[in-house]
Parts: C-alpha cells; sequence; structure tokens
C-alpha cells in the first residue's frame, strides 16, 4: 500500500462533469509530473460532493482545503503554491469554508453542510467509487457480512420495521413490510430489483448516489437477496446516465472478483448476483409495474394492481422493488442499529431525505437533511437563499407528481404527512425553488406538459384527460382563459385522480391543484384581466418605452429584429405592438432602463 | 470472500490509504516547505519521511508540509505533532536525521533532543 503525503480529491459528480472536472483532474495529473511529486500525492475522483453551484469542486487533505470553481489554469498555483510549498491559495478557496480570521473551517462547519446529515450520501465526495477498497475501508461489505453470519432473515425485517425506514421513492411505504410480503410470497424464484429510473425533472439523487456510492446499492441488495430468498437482482437504470451506469458495471465487476456476489458469499452458501438493465428514457418506466415489464423485454406500460409485485413481479415471480436512495440507508441500519436511525427525524418519518435543490437558489446542489427541517432552513441556511435578492414565492417537491409549498408553510417540518397535507408530497427528492420572476400557471402547465408527454396512453383517464387539461392551461396562458375554466381543471382533476391506472395519471393533476389551491388568484388574473402578474406568458406581455426616460439614442431600433421601434433622434422612441413579437432584445439593450415589461 | 477474516484483511489495508480524509488524532508531521525551506533541502527530508513511515509500515500518521515557519536560517524545519505531547520542533534537518527520529522519537516515544531547535539554538 502506498503512503502519500496528501489526497486530491476531484469530484466527478454530473454536475462537476459538465463543469469541467474532467480537464481539471487531467491538468493535476499532469502537474503532478511536471513537479515530480505524483508519487506522494494522490489523485482521486470521487462522487457528488452536493455543492455543484461551486462546481468543479477538489478537495486537498490532509488540510481539507475546499477549492471550487476550479479552472485548469488554476491548477498549476494549486500544485507549486500547495502541494509543493504547503501554502494554502486562499483566493480560489469557497468562500465560506474560510472564517473572519482567516483560518480554514472543516467541512461540517460551512453553512451548506452544517445541517446536514449524511446517511446515503456518507460516501459520496469521500471516496472513489471506483475502488472497492476504499468502500470496505468505510465499512463496506461489513453488513452483509452481519446479516449473512449473524442474523435469521427475520431478523433483518424486524430491523428494519424497527428503524421506521420508509420508501424514499415517493410514495413513502414502510421497507420492512414490503420485505415481509416478499419473503412470505410463495414462488420457484425471487427477484430484488432497483428501481433507478430517476426521472423527476430536477430530480438527481439517485444518480449522485450511483456515481458516488455504487457499492453501498449493491450491498443493500444483497441483504435484500439473504432476506427474502432471492439469488439473483436486477437494477433498471437510466441510460441517461452514463456516468452511473459505468461505475455500476466496475463497482459489480469488482464485487464479484472478491467474491461479494456470486456464489457461496461469505462461505455461507448464499448465492446473489446483480445484472444491470437500461431503460429508454421513458418516464412511465418508473412506476413499478410497467418498470418490471421493461426489465422482462416487453414494452413499458403500467398494469393494475393487485397482484403486487411482492406476489406477482418479474417474470410473474415475487419480486422486491425499492429506490436507490432507501437501498443506500440499509446498510448503515444494519450496522448502527434500529434504534439509531429511528432516533433521527420526526415521529412517522425517520431517518433522513435527500433533496436535490434546483431552481431559483443560490446553492444548486445535493443535500441530505434529517427529516423535520423545515423548508426554511433548506433554502436559507443551506441553500443560501435566492439569487439577486429577489422575493422566494414557492417551492415545488415531488416534480410532475407532487405540488408547491407557498412562503405560508416555509416553516413546515419537511416529512411525508406534514407535505401530504399541505398539499404537496415527499416524491423522490427534486426540490425547485421559485420566485417573484415564475408565473405559477406557467409551471403548472410546463408540469403537466411533461406529463402529456410521457403518458403511456394505456389508459383513457391519462392519455385523454391530462391531454384537455394541458390545452385548458395553454388557453389561459396564451390570454383566451374563459370563465369557468378553473372549475372545468378542477373537475377533470377530481376525475383523473380517481380513475387512472398508474401513479403517473393519478398524480398527473397535482401540479394544477396545488398551484390552484395556493395561487388562484394569478389564474383568475390571466382569465378576467389577461394578465400575467409574474410577466412570464408572451401572450400577455407587452413592452413599452417610457416616454420620460427614453432619450431617443436609437439602440432599442437597432436591436430589433422585427424592426418594430420607430422613432426620431433624440426624441423618445415608440413600439409598434402589431409588429413586436415579444423577444425582449430592446429592453436588455436599453441603457436607460426606459423600456418595460407589462 | 470466503470469510468475514479476509473482508477485515481487506478494510485493514484499505483503511490506511484513505485515512489522510479522516480528523486524525495521531502522529502529524510538518515539514516547512516554504521557498526558504526547499532551497536548504526540504524536499528530500520530507522524501525521507514518507519512505520511513511506508517501511515500517507506520498507522494514524499524517506527513505533510507547510509554508515558511519562520527561522529561515535553521531550515530545513520539522515539527512533529504526537498525541497528548507538546510540539517538538527539529532544525537543519537531513534525511539522514530523518531515519533517527522516527526510530526514535515517533516509534518509541523519545525526542531526539540534540536536533532540536532548543539544543542547536544554545
Amino acid at each position: 500500500m502506498e503512503l502519500y503525503r496528501a489526497h486530491v480529491l476531484i469530484c466527478g459528480g454530473t454536475g462537476c462533469t459538465s463543469s469541467g472536472s474532467t480537464n481539471v483532474l487531467e491538468t493535476f495529473t499532469k502537474e503532478l509530473e511536471k513537479n515530480g511529486i505524483q508519487n506522494e500525492v494522490k489523485l482521486v475522483r470521487t462522487g457528488c460532493f452536493g455543492l455543484c453551484e461551486e462546481g468543479p469542486v477538489v478537495i486537498v487533505y490532509p488540510e481539507g482545503a475546499f477549492y471550487s470553481r476550479v479552472k485548469v489554469e488554476d491548477v498549476p498555483e494549486i500544485v507549486t503554491e500547495h502541494l509543493l510549498k504547503g501554502r494554502i491559495v486562499k483566493r480560489l478557496l469557497y468562500h465560506d469554508s474560510v472564517s473572519h480570521d482567516e483560518t480554514i473551517k472543516s467541512l461540517n462547519e460551512v453553512g451548506f453542510y452544517k445541517k446536514q446529515m449524511r446517511i446515503a450520501l456518507r460516501n459520496c465526495g469521500v471516496i472513489d467509487p471506483e475502488n472497492i477498497d476504499e468502500y470496505i475501508a468505510y465499512d463496506g461489505y461489513k453488513a452483509l457480512a452481519k446479516v449473512l453470519t449473524e442474523m435469521t432473515p427475520e431478523q433483518v425485517i424486524e430491523t428494519l420495521k424497527a428503524s421506521g425506514l420508509r420508501g424514499r421513492g415517493g410514495a413513502g411505504f414502510p421497507t420492512g413490510l414490503k420485505w415481509e410480503f416478499a419473503r412470505n410470497a410463495k414462488g420457484d424464484k425471487k427477484y430484488v430489483c432497483c428501481n433507478a429510473d430517476e426521472g423527476d425533472p430536477g430530480a438527481f439523487m439517485d444518480r449522485s448516489i450511483l456515481e458516488g456510492d455504487p457499492h453501498a446499492v449493491l450491498e443493500a441488495m444483497a441483504i435484500a437477496g439473504y432476506t427474502i430468498g432471492a439469488d439473483q437482482g436486477y437494477i433498471y437504470v437510466r441510460a441517461e446516465y452514463p456516468i452511473a451506469i459505468k461505475r455500476l458495471s466496475i463497482a459489480i465487476q469488482q464485487a464479484k472478483e472478491y467474491g461479494l456476489l456470486g456464489k457461496d458469499i461469505f462461505g455461507t452458501g448464499f448465492n446473489f448476483d446483480i445484472s444491470l438493465r437500461l431503460g429508454a428514457g421513458a418516464f412511465v418506466c418508473g412506476e413499478e409495474t410497467a418498470l418490471m415489464a421493461s426489465i422482462e423485454g416487453k414494452r413499458g406500460e403500467p398494469r393494475p394492481r393487485p397482484p403486487f409485485p411482492a406476489n406477482k413481479g418479474v417474470f410473474s415471480q415475487p419480486t422486491l422493488l425499492n429506490n436507490v436512495e432507501t437501498y443506500a440507508n440499509i446498510p448503515q441500519i444494519i450496522l448502527n442499529g434500529a434504534e439509531w436511525f429511528a432516533s433521527i427525524g420526526t415521529e412517522k418519518s425517520k431517518g433522513t431525505k435527500v433533496f436535490a435543490l434546483g431552481g431559483k437558489i443560490n446553492n444548486t446542489g445535493l443535500v441530505e437533511i434529517p427529516m423535520g427541517t423545515t423548508l426554511r432552513e433548506i433554502v436559507y441556511d443551506i441553500g443560501g437563499g435566492i439569487p439577486g435578492g429577489k422575493k422566494f414565492k414557492a417551492a415545488q417537491t415531488g416534480g410532475p407528481s407532487g405540488g408547491c409549498i407557498p412562503e405560508a408553510h416555509l416553516d413546515t417540518p419537511i416529512d411525508y404527512d406534514s407535505l401530504t397535507q399541505i398539499g404537496s408530497m415527499m416524491g423522490s427528492g427534486g426540490l425547485i425553488v421559485m420566485d417573484e420572476d415564475n408565473c405559477m400557471v406557467d409551471i403548472a402547465r410546463f408540469f403537466l406538459d411533461f406529463t402529456v408527454d410521457e403518458s403511456c396512453g394505456k389508459c383513457p383517464p391519462c392519455r385523454i384527460g391530462t391531454k384537455r387539461m394541458l390545452e385548458i392551461l395553454d388557453r389561459i396562458t396564451s390570454g383566451k382563459g374563459e370563465e369557468g375554466d378553473i372549475e372545468k381543471l378542477e373537475t377533470l382533476a377530481k376525475n383523473i385522480k380517481a380513475s387512472a391506472l398508474c401513479g403517473l395519471g393519478q398524480t398527473a393533476p397535482n401540479p394544477v391543484l396545488s398551484t390552484l389551491r395556493y395561487f388562484r388568484d394569478e389564474y383568475e388574473a390571466h382569465i378576467r384581466e389577461k394578465r400575467c402578474p409574474a410577466g412570464v406568458c408572451q401572450a400577455l406581455l407587452s413592452y413599452v418605452i417610457l416616454a420620460e426616460k427614453c432619450k431617443g439614442c436609437g439602440l432599442c431600433a437597432k436591436e430589433c429584429p422585427v424592426g418594430a421601434i420607430s422613432g426620431e433622434r433624440k426624441n423618445p422612441h415608440v413600439i409598434d405592438k402589431s409588429k413586436c413579437i415579444k423577444c425582449g432584445a430592446c429592453m436588455e439593450k436599453c441603457p436607460f432602463h426606459a423600456i418595460e415589461k407589462r | 470472500m470466503k470469510s468475514i477474516k479476509e473482508l477485515e484483511e481487506i478494510r485493514k489495508r484499505a483503511l490506511e490509504s484513505v485515512n489522510l480524509r479522516k480528523d486524525s488524532k495521531g502522529t502529524r508531521v510538518v515539514v516547512g516547505m516554504g521557498t526558504c525551506g526547499i532551497a536548504a533541502g526540504a524536499r528530500p527530508v520530507l522524501l525521507a519521511f514518507l519512505e520511513e513511515a511506508q517501511k515500517r509500515n507506520l498507522k494514524d500518521i499524517v506527513i505533510t508540509q507547510t509554508g515558511c515557519i519562520g527561522v529561515c536560517r535553521l531550515e530545513p524545519m520539522v515539527e512533529v505533532y504526537m498525541p497528548g505531547e507538546e510540539k517538538v520542533t527539529y532544525v537543519k534537518m537531513t534525511p539522514e536525521k530523518v531515519k533517527r527520529i522516527v526510530a526514535e522519537h515517533i516509534v518509541n516515544g523519545h525526542v531526539v533532543t540534540e536536533y532540536t531547535i532548543g539544543a542547536v539554538e544554545k
């Protein structure tokens, strides 16, 4: 084992990869060699650190120096100053990681991490996901060893039940109960499946776990296999996650080489294998029955339940299906005990939840918080608030199946039940923040547009009903809304929810219902006054030049692509509304802020 | 993998490779590597520490560097922090001195007084 004096951890999650961390890693490799210190300093490509907004992120140990937004040009300086001479390059450090007295705070002291608690993400950004040894160093596969040698399947189920763990895919079904159903089901062969078909717009929790700590999922699936009596597992992962697929494949290969998957694991006679199945990008395949049909090679369409997958799942055999994040919690529960897990969170929601923060927020990224944390803490303390000093309007959770939470409910503790109560849902963990510039009718239209696109078309309520709802919303946002539209939307929503075949259709009206609940006035303004209060819906907007501010410089007229602006030089100009295409180019160009959007 | 013992062996071996990323409570060796330190030969000293630690398979030790400690004329300087003990500063270091410090101080707990700043400055 080589001993290194410094470790340079470079984030290799999708966020940082797209902001250029691969080039940064290559430059580090070159620079270390140039300075002849490649044998003293170890480069590690890790999973997601969570602070995607500040990527590419680089952390140097033993100092724990947190460099953010590292560019290729910065690398030579970090190598010659920090790694060679031991002088931390302060100007490149993440601003919040430096205290007032100029010392470096430990990561847990940084505002973004302070209120977080990492269980599912514990190894993300800490280990090299492509090296099984590093996972083992952090107690990896110890839970599997414990289960196989010391616990009966019943004890595993009891532990999960006592821990209070609920499904992290969104619905929140008690995991221990699900495992018990699958164990008690009769069948010649059983299967363990992992749902990694993360499809909600703005959600990337599961991807980050697979990219940063793939072995945690493999280990938990093997534990599940032992518990329910299965010897085969499938991970159903979207083909749009190339990095996750690559790391999963490497992880499965390494686990097989070590005999942690395969035959006679730990000499106990227990056999378990895992294969990958790639999804082709259909959102509906995240629904359990559609997912299983797709694993079998059939068209990804849902079917009525019962029978439930626990009795009749993949290849009509008893099947256990859990989400990635649910699995990632399980080895920790086995190792630390049910009481430990149950001590975290609220009365009915135990443990932590991972959220993907996005939208109008400063720290876009991945956070894991104990259940019961309030939305205010997530948005302001962890997320760093809203850019540009704008006002918070709502947060959207649960993606196309969820709803929005208005400012009045910012202090609601986040758990399964309280979110349902205020008309939203936990969902898989996408959390999109919206400010005063977001039109809520338009947001509802966006999500409905998504579900209409992704509806598989099998059942009429979803295929036809959501389409009709979208048409009404299209009408409202284009200024053709009529009295009675809101009521029509409500009736359609109620009927679709009650009659659609699967979760996709049953939850599709939620974004409309929750925006109606909290922002009905915006709908009414669109319909009655033909006005979009947030200034988003183009058809309801008009651009005007304020005569008292206009100096007649003519810049706007030059910029206008359709020649809609005219006027004498040094005299106020005017916009011809019949020609204007509302592109906003003039407003951006005007040096005197004389153009307004109404 | 045929036994838990096997897993435990891999874990122990791998733990050392990631120790650096944990909050360490063990020994810290800090080599002064400002321009003065490097000019005076701090790099061979640093490498000697790494080599010795590896040869002796030392656990729970962090070898790192820092900027100029201030007494440039006594470079290369090295500070050794052992748990529960006062910091010891060695000066005018050479790779040969490193071997003795690792053997006597870090492994056996006896400070090599003649190499310390106190002895040299007298």
